[in-house]
């Protein structure tokens, strides 16, 4: 890929679009990777909250654990921007999150 | 025509600072004082809680904040202003590369004073000399005229569309700062109708499919103080680079509109010759001290000595091809630096003399004369003992050296 020519980029190094921080993805600086136990999560948003890259995602999407029990929502991992700094696993109430070392 | 040209004021070089900020449509100053600086700021806020000016007024804790609020007035689109001396400029370091590097046409004075330790309150041009490499263009004047005349140009300079960078205009602690002088004013009308309003620069979004102004005004969103490594760095600094090499034409269009309006002018803004056609030797200086130096040279001329004196108006840019064009020819020159550079063969403004002479086909003789150190008197006489040592030079003597510490007790 060919990159513009000082003529070509903007004044002032100003970034012109906005939103477009997810174009960078981060997740490839991981080296543990957070899994989260959804028998075990009981909801209660604290990884969703503590994560610094908002990289925890909220999705409306259900659940019944093997004990009967029924969520409306279910919390995933954005890998393409989690760095694996683990501060959800450490917050987690509950223990539901495990860090895994990457494999390749 | 005597009302077009305004009033005569008692004023000293601060107070000639304060009176041109006030009259240029400045929407945000932000300074802390510090000797010999104070002056400005004090006048400065005397004139908006008087409410004599519509500007905001950013009261802060260090220099460091101050050019900051600058920072952040600038992006937002506000015409701004500060200033500072020595251990300020110095607290603003970090602060001063930003500036520039993020595009933001900010206006500094700067009284020179020399840099701790040890402590020291009076002039030399150590601490913006220091600054020569942080893309501010940088003037440097002689008299409370000159100050009062320079940052009205420098609002204009600063917010060209081919330019957008900080300016930084300095005048000679004390010497001027505190030196009482009739200044010339314009009508308030008249330096409103030549600064104008600030128009910040416009920037093509794709996404939009149209121009919009490039500030932080909450309606099209824009990020300043990006991170650029080194796939995209080097191109910024070639994009800056670019721009002050433009400046030099831009500073003299200006001071060429500026002479129509005030009939003022220092020589083609950027070098301002004194004597210097047909001159067996000439002298290159900054600042207040040219006074005295022309003050000996008119002398020496009267009594038949070709002999010259070349003020630099602007250090940054330098203007290397001024300088060569009136000094091809001369057979000795005499760089006369305010500012040390421990450690290098002579003082920045010698070294940038002397290489920017090196193509010449017949090179002259030039030798440093670094004077007027902290303060230090430059007297009448000790000029022209250097004025008789270049003319020895001129006949075949060679200098014993080329880096020579006037004025200093051994």
């Amino acid at each position: 890929m060919s990159l513009p020519g000082w003529k070509q980029i903007p004044l002032g190094a100003v970034i012109l679009k906005p939103g477009n921080s997810v174009e960078y993805k981060t997740g490839e600086w991981r080296t543990l990777r957070p899994e989260i136990n959804q028998e075990k999560c009981i909801r209660c948003r604290t990884c969703w909250m503590f994560c610094p890259e908002g990289a925890i995602l909220e999705v409306e999407e259900p659940y019944k654990t093997q004990a009967g029990k029924e969520y409306r929502l279910t919390y995933k991992v954005n890998y393409d921007h989690c760095k694996g700094c683990g501060i959800c696993a450490n917050e987690c109430p509950v223990k539901a999150i495990t860090m895994i070392e990457e494999a390749i | 025509m005597r009302a077009l040209l305004g009033s005569v004021k008692a004023l000293n070089g601060a107070e000639a600072v304060a009176y041109a900020v006030k009259q240029s449509n400045v929407d945000v100053i932000s300074a802390y004082p510090i000797t010999p600086q104070t002056i400005i700021v004090e006048r400065l806020s005397e004139f908006v809680a008087n409410g004599e000016i519509h500007a905001e007024y950013v009261n802060v804790e260090s220099e460091h904040s101050a050019l900051s609020t600058c920072m952040g007035a600038a992006a937002a689109g506000a015409r701004t202003f500060t200033a500072t001396s020595s251990q300020g400029l110095a607290l603003m370091w970090e602060l001063l590369y930003v500036t520039s590097g993020l595009r933001l046409p900010v206006v500094m004075a700067v009284v020179n004073r020399a840099l701790s330790a040890p402590i020291n309150i009076h002039c030399d041009h150590s601490d913006s000399i220091g600054a020569r490499d942080s893309g501010w263009i940088q003037f440097y004047v002689e008299n409370s005229q000159e100050a009062y005349d320079t940052v009205i140009q420098a609002f204009k300079i600063a917010e060209h569309s081919d330019i957008q960078l900080p300016v930084m205009v300095n005048l000679d602690g004390f010497h001027i700062s505190h030196t009482l002088e009739n200044v010339n004013i314009l009508p308030d009308q008249v330096v409103s109708d030549f600064v104008g309003f600030r128009k910040p620069a416009n920037v093509r979004v794709e996404y939009l499919g149209r121009e919009v102004p490039a500030v932080l005004d909450g309606v099209t969103p824009i990020s300043l103080g990006i991170i650029a490594l080194s796939d995209y760095y080097y191109e910024f600094k070639m994009m800056l680079v670019d721009a002050i090499d433009k400046v030099k034409s831009v500073i003299k269009e200006v001071h060429n509109d500026y002479l129509k309006v005030s009939w003022r002018g220092y020589g083609d803004g950027l070098i301002d010759p004194y004597g210097v056609d047909g001159a067996d030797i000439v002298l290159v200086i900054m600042g207040s001290a040219a006074g005295t130096v022309k003050y000996v040279v008119k002398k020496l001329l009267e009594s038949g000595l070709r002999v010259g004196v070349l003020r630099l108006r602007t250090f940054r840019p330098f203007p290397y091809e001024e300088v060569v064009k009136v000094l091809s020819g001369v057979k000795v020159i005499g760089v006369m630096d305010r500012a040390t550079s421990p450690g290098a063969y002579g003082a920045p403004l010698f070294n940038e003399l002397r290489s920017a002479l090196y193509d010449l086909d017949s090179r002259p003789t030039v030798v440093n004369f670094i004077y007027g150190i902290g303060g230090r008197d430059l007297e009448p006489l000790t000029v022209k003992r250097i004025c008789e040592k270049l003319l020895e030079f001129g006949r075949g003597v060679k200098p014993a050296s080329y880096v020579e510490y006037v004025g200093v007790r051994r």
